[in-house]
């Protein structure tokens, strides 16, 4: 099985080959959306970052998303004398190969004239990605996400481990698979220490999830949102056991941080909870957060899976929403692209939904949009964090 | 491999043996009767899908089982066919919150 990618010069393969507008601070973020908007369904995405202040995991996650293998170029605006390092930026997409362009307001002569210039700058660009070489792409060179949100007690049930099983499929064929919110799998961390390749990565496994369990405390708060209750699930625990479901059953290759690529396949953990002192703000504001994270891995796909039903998509990557509980899918069926319900239902298997989820995949990665990207779905955040680099410990692989 | 089993025609889910709790795949009426493990259970509540009931008496202070694994402790003395939920059990972890809709959701069936 081969599917059919871009072609990067530095030799990865994207599935999508969209033009990235980011505005670099919230000043320039209505010049941008307006320069995205004739063209918004043409593969012309919408990204930002709001503040002012330079921040090193921010500038990473730009960098990674605007040469991300699904991009094919980038546009930058900025106000002009906002701290985010727009030249450094603009080389690193430059070098990559790509078209790009930085269009800066200040010295364009304002929001008129800079928006002119940037959708020129877009018609010449859309009709110059035509010519984006094409060539075979394996699935051991994908890199799939998972996530879920808005969860009930049927995700853990139902999308998540049929995901998981997705998730084992892949690894099998040597795709590299991420999953993530180590703040979702307290209480899981002594359990997956034992899937990892390493008993040294697993104590890294269990200190990355501690970490997370201490940064919740000292907030006050967890990712347990109110709506879960309602749903069906009564604690954290209860929540991270369906949350630790969409890992599937393969061994544990590794642990990234925001902005890392696997270097190999295989399945990792991305650990998104920032180090140092507990600073003021949670360490994801929401799920998009978390999905620009693991695109910023590299990610050409994420899965999404949704008890309580949300909507969401994304920019750079295609999102495939699973829809765990029945009756979602029934009121919600135009944002869902696997009814996993049906396992409730015992309309089908465990095996089969997640065969189904995999074979969707695969039509995605060949070029089917998913139900999001059809809506036009194009969320994007991305805020303060910071982090220190991983040790040995965590690439095994490597070693 | 303990997280799936096929789905039983009664509306019961149990993710793994050896469970206190049973996970319900239909709404389940309270008086509903059901074979779980051999045992015979009386709902003493309603239980929606994806909530969950005790499948045996489970002592106040001990452990909540699902897919053979601890997802808390419990409260008070549960009685098998009690609805569980965040009146008898709580986290090892981290407090629950929950909105308004959720506290009527968990308030006592007489």
């Amino acid at each position: 099985m081969t599917l059919t990618g871009y072609l990067r010069t530095d030799g990865r393969k994207g599935i999508r080959n969209g033009i990235i507008v980011s505005y670099l601070v919230e000043c320039a973020h209505h010049v941008a959306r307006e320069i995205v908007h004739p063209f918004r369904s043409q593969g012309v995405q919408l990204i930002g970052f709001s503040g002012c202040y330079p921040n090193a995991y921010s500038h990473k996650m730009m960098e990674r998303l605007c040469t991300h293998p699904n991009t094919g170029a980038a546009l930058l605006v900025s106000l002009g004398c906002e701290g985010f390092n727009k030249s450094a930026l603009l080389e690193t997409v430059r070098k990559s190969g790509r078209p790009a362009r930085l269009v800066v307001i200040q010295d364009t002569g304002g929001t008129r004239k800079s928006i002119a210039e940037g959708q020129a700058w877009i018609e010449q660009t859309l009709a110059q990605l035509e010519a984006t070489p094409r060539t075979e792409m394996g699935i051991n060179e994908l890199i799939v996400g998972t996530k879920c949100g808005g969860s009930d007690a049927t995700s853990g049930l139902t999308a998540n481990p049929a995901m998981g099983r997705a998730f084992d499929f892949l690894v099998e064929q040597n795709a590299a698979c991420i999953f993530e919110e180590t703040g979702e799998l307290i209480g899981m961390e002594n359990w997956m220490a034992q899937r990892a390749a390493t008993p040294e990565l697993g104590q890294e496994i269990i200190n990355t999830v501690g970490k997370a369990a201490r940064y919740y405390a000292t907030m006050g708060h967890a990712s347990f949102a109110p709506g879960n209750a309602d749903g069906g699930l009564t604690t954290i625990e209860e929540k991270s056991l369906g949350a630790y479901a969409k890992s599937g059953q393969s061994r544990i290759s590794g642990i990234v941080k925001p902005g890392d690529v696997p270097i190999t396949g295989g399945l990792y953990l991305m650990d998104m909870i920032p180090d140092g002192e507990v600073r003021f703000g949670f360490p994801n504001i929401n799920d998009n957060a978390e999905i620009a994270e693991m695109i910023a891995c590299g990610a050409h796909l994420v899965m999404f899976s949704t008890g309580r039903g949300s909507v969401v998509g994304s920019a750079v990557s295609p999102i495939i929403k699973v829809c765990a509980n029945p009756k979602t899918y029934k009121r919600m069926s135009d944002d869902m692209d696997v009814d996993a319900g049906r396992i409730l239902e015992g309309r089908a298997t465990l095996d089969e939904v997640g065969r189904e989820i995999y074979d969707l995949l695969i039509d995605v990665a060949n070029g089917k949009p998913t139900k999001s990207e059809a809506l036009g779905h194009q969320e994007f955040v991305l805020t303060y964090k910071s982090f220190e680099p991983l040790g040995p410990a965590c690439f095994p692989s490597a070693a | 491999m303990a997280f799936f089993q096929k789905t039983d025609a009664s509306g019961v889910l149990l993710l793994a043996r050896g469970d206190n709790i049973a996970v319900a795949t239909a709404e389940l009426p309270a008086g509903t009767q059901r074979e779980v493990d051999g045992q015979k259970i009386g709902l003493r509540a309603r239980v929606d899908v994806g909530h969950k009931f005790a499948v045996r008496p489970i002592p106040s202070g001990s452990r909540i089982v699902k897919y053979g694994a601890p997802i808390g402790v419990a409260t008070r003395d549960i009685d098998a066919g009690e609805y569980v939920h965040t009146h008898n059990m709580t986290s090892d972890y981290l407090p629950t919150y929950t909105l308004e809709g959720g506290r009527q959701f968990v308030k006592e069936v007489k």
